[in-house]
């Protein structure tokens, strides 16, 4: 069934779609309205839950975790401060290896306040050992949440999964999205099982007590296999989904007219869907430009990037966020998985389009010529795509 | 009929063998509440001293399950796991067994929001009355005047009453119990659970590594807490203010032991003065004021 809906109401209807049974929520801009919709599914009847209206985000991610550790399928939302404020227990969740699934509405981080799209919150805890998945549209993200319990639940896994949504572009601005039947969801994602712990008094066990130096590597070694093994069964989960509904994702990545591309851009989120129109736009004058959108960022998709880009000749990454002193985190990460290659593209850092400045379809265009130009010059410095100059000054 | 020592369930949640420091009254407390309760519950545990008694994966000490959560969270995360009993349509008791700093200081907010919630859980404060895990530095519930690491010339300021401030959230109980009245306080414990909603029980532990006092003196400590008014045990329930215990004689100022004979026994008052108790005792009239005036 058809239905027009924001990037928001997608997420929150998949939340209902996947028989969420524990939602503590906790508003912020620009994510509150999926909290919100699911707390009208529950009051209406609609979505047989446990909504816990929390006083803070850092509760709303331990009461997910205190949920999901007794055996209920837990989820939340957040975004922003709410996604730092939470933090500290966004590791615990990953290290307690929980299956919880939280969407976030990526937005910039204050001050200056700022509530527009920029990815520099979750890319922030690309490290908090969660699985993180980016969703270019509306019907994306409503696939990509109820896919992510598939894969969290998955015993090879069992690991949190964020799928990161942009602050208005996506998060509100409504599209039509085929919203699937319940009984095709459950024929896909059958309730959770008690497997392999949770807290139950007939069989105690301890979730997190102390390790020693001579236990926590190996707990770590097991969680970090755990989230390597998770690009399998993420790619798997993506093909069924497929094979159920008709739409894939290209699972780990997503290949916009990469096979024959000289130049490719690699991106994530809402504006790969612009990079892909101005590719298509180049091709008509013919310069052979493809797009390679990270759907997944963690685990970090090594292989299958260097399967694409290892036969281009130029890469141009395209950084909605920024490591400070660093630089775009997705170009240094690019970077490093090319190492070691024979004859490794060139390949050039873009920052842009932070605190939700637009970056249209006529800046790839330029993106793409300008590194195709760069490369020509031997010039693989960054570059800050259309700072004001004026505002400097 | 009164509860006796010798009706307790003979059956030990905490197992042989744990770390805890001789005489902790930490690991006293959790003994009592699986004596009050038997083994069908689930403890949430932040940082404390009870993660150390735990003991080091993959072993543990407790023969319960326990969900250990970082400092802050004790509280939220009890309600995750209640929410989710509440779904498989589960009534295992949750509770929640944190320590001073842990309930008073950093946990109040999650503790503050889960009773505004009336969510289903007994939360039990072990109160050592400072940071004892860390090595002894003041808490919000250090008395004043006490020494700690980080109080040397003895604590300035008050101790922050948090039963008066679970009771100020209208939840449906509030106790004070002591470590040295175990039957009180395990019908405290037993009294709470069969509640619906938020029950809060404040737990007096002396300690003797942080008190600076003997650890075969704890229980003798504890006592003297309760016997010179330093410390009242009492329930609250619906709002009805209630004496328990020895405090029930005590509210007549002449039937108090002197406060001298609870602080001369502990390190962490060794540089106490005339004018220091003076200071004390006081506190301790003011404080016996205000429950007059409660259970009227």
């Amino acid at each position: 069934m058809f239905r027009v809906l924001t990037g928001n109401h997608s997420a929150a209807f998949a939340a209902a779609l996947s028989r969420v049974q524990v939602v503590p929520a906790y508003p912020i801009t620009p994510q509150t309205q999926i909290i919100e919709k699911i707390s009208e599914f529950v009051d209406t009847g609609q979505l047989d839950a446990k909504y816990i209206r929390v006083e803070s985000e850092h509760s709303a991610m331990a009461a997910c975790i205190g949920a999901s550790a007794a055996g209920a399928r837990a989820f939340t939302a957040t975004s922003s401060h709410g996604l730092l404020y939470m933090g500290e227990m966004v590791f615990w969740a990953s290290a307690s290896r929980l299956p919880i699934v939280m969407p976030v509405t990526c937005r910039t981080i204050g001050p200056p306040w700022n509530i527009w799209d920029e990815h520099t919150d979750m890319l922030s805890l690309r490290d908090a050992g969660w699985i993180q998945i980016f969703a270019e549209s509306n019907q994306e993200i409503l696939d990509t949440v109820i896919q992510a319990y598939r894969i969290a639940e998955d015993e090879k896994v069992l690991l949190p999964v964020m799928v990161g949504l942009d602050a208005f572009t996506l998060s509100h601005t409504s599209e039509p999205v085929d919203i699937p039947s319940q009984e095709t969801v459950d024929s896909f994602l059958p309730p959770r099982t008690g497997k392999p712990f949770v807290l139950d008094p007939s069989r105690p066990i301890t979730f997190g007590n102390m390790a020693y130096p001579s236990h926590y590597m190996e707990l770590k070694f097991t969680h970090n296999k755990a989230i390597e093994d998770a690009c399998e069964v993420i790619a798997e989960v993506d093909r069924e989904w497929r094979r159920l509904v008709g739409r894939g994702y290209g699972g780990l990545i997503d290949e916009f007219m990469c096979d024959d591309a000289e130049v490719i851009v690699i991106a994530i989120g809402s504006s790969a869907g612009d990079a892909k129109e101005a590719a298509k736009s180049l091709r008509e004058k013919g310069v052979k430009a493809g797009v390679l959108r990270l759907r997944v960022v963690r685990p970090f998709p090594v292989q299958s990037i260097k399967r694409v880009i290892s036969r281009v000749k130029a890469v141009a990454v395209v950084d909605r966020n920024l490591s400070p002193g660093s630089g775009g985190i997705l170009a240094s990460e690019v970077k490093s998985a090319l190492y070691g290659l024979h004859k490794p593209p060139f390949v050039k850092g873009y920052v842009a389009g932070l605190g939700g400045r637009d970056i249209a379809v006529g800046d790839f265009v330029n993106l793409f010529e300008r590194t195709l130009s760069s490369r020509d010059e031997g010039d693989d410095r960054s570059e800050w795509v259309n700072l004001n100059l004026e505002v400097l000054h | 009929m009164n509860l006796r020592l010798t009706d307790l369930d003979r059956r030990e949640p905490l197992l042989r063998g744990h770390p805890a420091c001789p005489g902790c009254p930490s690991a006293l407390g959790l003994r009592l509440i699986g004596k009050a309760l038997g083994s069908d519950i689930v403890l949430v545990v932040p940082a404390g001293c009870f993660t150390m008694i735990q003991g080091a994966f993959p072993k543990t000490s407790v023969d319960l399950p326990i969900l250990n959560i970082a400092f802050a969270a004790s509280a939220a995360a009890a309600s995750g796991v209640s929410a989710a009993f509440e779904v498989k349509k589960s009534d295992v008791p949750v509770i929640v067994y944190a320590g001073d700093g842990g309930t008073v200081d950093i946990g109040i907010q999650s503790l503050s929001g889960a009773a505004e919630r009336g969510d289903n859980i007994l939360y039990v404060c072990y109160d050592n009355e400072a940071y004892q895990n860390t090595g002894i530095q003041r808490s919000g519930a250090t008395p004043y005047g006490a020494w700690t690491t980080t109080s040397i010339k003895g604590k300035a300021e008050k101790k922050k009453d948090m039963p008066a401030i679970m009771v100020a959230h209208q939840v449906p109980y509030v106790a004070t119990a002591s470590i040295a009245y175990p039957l009180d306080f395990i019908e405290k414990v037993r009294s709470a659970v069969m509640m619906h909603g938020t029950k809060y029980i404040h737990l007096h532990a002396p300690c003797p590594t942080g008190w600076r006092f003997s650890s075969d003196k704890m229980v003798e400590i504890g006592r003297d807490a309760v016997l010179t008014g330093a410390w009242i045990l009492y329930e609250v329930v619906g709002g009805h203010w209630r004496l328990t215990g020895p405090s029930k004689n005590l509210m007549d100022k002449r039937k108090r032991k002197p406060v001298q004979e609870y602080l001369k026994a502990q390190g962490r008052f060794a540089h106490i003065n005339a004018k220091l108790l003076e200071a004390i005792c006081s506190q301790i009239d003011q404080q016996w004021e205000e429950i007059e005036e409660k259970i009227k």
